[in-house]
């Protein structure tokens, strides 16, 4: 989706969730042009964050074109012309969600094209993997590409969406891995929490999913709730919730600690 | 975590999960027959359930997964149906 309700926000604010972030998504149908975007960027960039603020919520985001919308490469080139001056703005930590979404080659190069603006901007990445039979197949691409570009740092990369066929492939080749917590379809919070037992606790964070499907604003404190309930004590819990995204998007000058 | 604490907070729900797939499966046999590559994907997963080896989640992943590591020509579609057609 494009935005949280302000039930959302509430209900955010109430369980104790300190910061939002936001990666560029797709609207649920296809923009006919850069301009489009540009005023979805607006709204990521402008009006979301007072929005949020108006809970005591602070809003930061990810701007790019979304895999979903990258078959289109002249497209993509006019919004990849606009995406720097909104890397600017004082609420965006980098360049993301990019990725791949049906494993097609236009995908890959516009994920290549993000790739490159990030590095020479010296930007932290988020990267969107492709769901269910196409995760496995688009997360080695990716993973592929990223290593190719020897400007990249892969402790300044996450990759999101990963589950326990992909999980290995993320965290060997040393990026930071996000587990999206769906409450069905995709990853749950106990399978989240399984991952955490098995691969450790380091570059690993978790996130709410934010889709168009079915998603919970509240995922990642019932995922606490669930670490609780399994006899995790509350510096394991702080460290999955807080700590470790706060020590990824610290590495943005742009992002403030809450505390 | 204990067995038993694994139990007494997973059973019930696994219990249930099972039962709707069950449930799942009548409710398609009474629909009519006929074949479909995401059936047969998984009726394939539900083996990596029964051979007692670790890492069923992520074998029962690997199972629904497309293998090939070739990019697609184009993007035709932009949902995922939850299994590989091209699975044999």
């Amino acid at each position: 989706m494009v935005s949280r309700t302000t039930d959302d926000y509430l209900a955010m604010v109430t369980a104790g969730c300190q910061t939002v972030c936001e990666p560029a998504f797709w609207a649920g149908y296809d923009r006919t042009s850069a301009d489009g975007f540009f005023d979805y960027f607006r709204q990521l960039t402008e009006y979301e964050p007072k929005r949020a603020a108006k809970y005591g919520l602070d809003h930061y985001c990810w701007i790019c074109l979304n895999p979903k919308e990258a078959e289109d490469l002249s497209l993509a080139e006019e919004v990849l012309k606009i995406i720097p001056q909104f890397l600017d703005c004082p609420n965006v930590l980098g360049v993301g969600e990019i990725g791949l979404n049906k494993n097609s080659r236009n995908e890959l190069k516009v994920f290549e094209r993000h790739v490159d603006l990030a590095a020479r901007r010296e930007e932290l990445i988020l990267v969107h993997t492709p769901h269910l039979e196409d995760k496995l197949k688009g997360t080695k691409l990716i993973v592929d590409a990223l290593k190719a570009d020897s400007r990249i740092n892969p402790g300044r990369v996450v990759i999101d969406h990963v589950e326990e066929h992909t999980i290995e492939l993320v965290l060997d080749a040393g990026f930071w891995a996000g587990m999206t917590l769906y409450p069905e379809s995709k990853c749950t919070a106990a399978r989240a929490v399984d991952m955490i037992e098995k691969y450790g606790n380091e570059r690993l964070w978790m996130n709410s999913a934010c889709d168009w499907g079915v998603s919970v604003p509240l995922a990642v404190p019932r995922a606490a709730l669930e670490m609780r309930l399994r006899g995790h004590d509350l510096r394991e819990i702080d460290k999955l919730v807080f700590a470790n995204p706060l020590k990824f998007l610290s590495q943005s000058k742009k992002f403030r600690s809450p505390m | 975590m204990t067995r038993d604490r694994v139990l007494e907070l997973y059973f019930m729900e696994a219990r249930s999960k099972v039962i709707d797939l069950a449930a799942f499966l009548d409710r398609l046999d009474r629909a009519g027959n006929g074949k479909d590559f995401r059936i047969d994907a998984l009726h394939k997963a539900l083996k990596e359930l029964q051979d007692g080896k670790p890492e069923r989640a992520k074998r029962v992943l690997l199972s629904l997964s497309d293998p090939t590591t070739e990019p697609l020509g184009a993007a035709t579609t932009k949902a995922a149906s939850g299994a590989w057609p091209g699975a044999k």
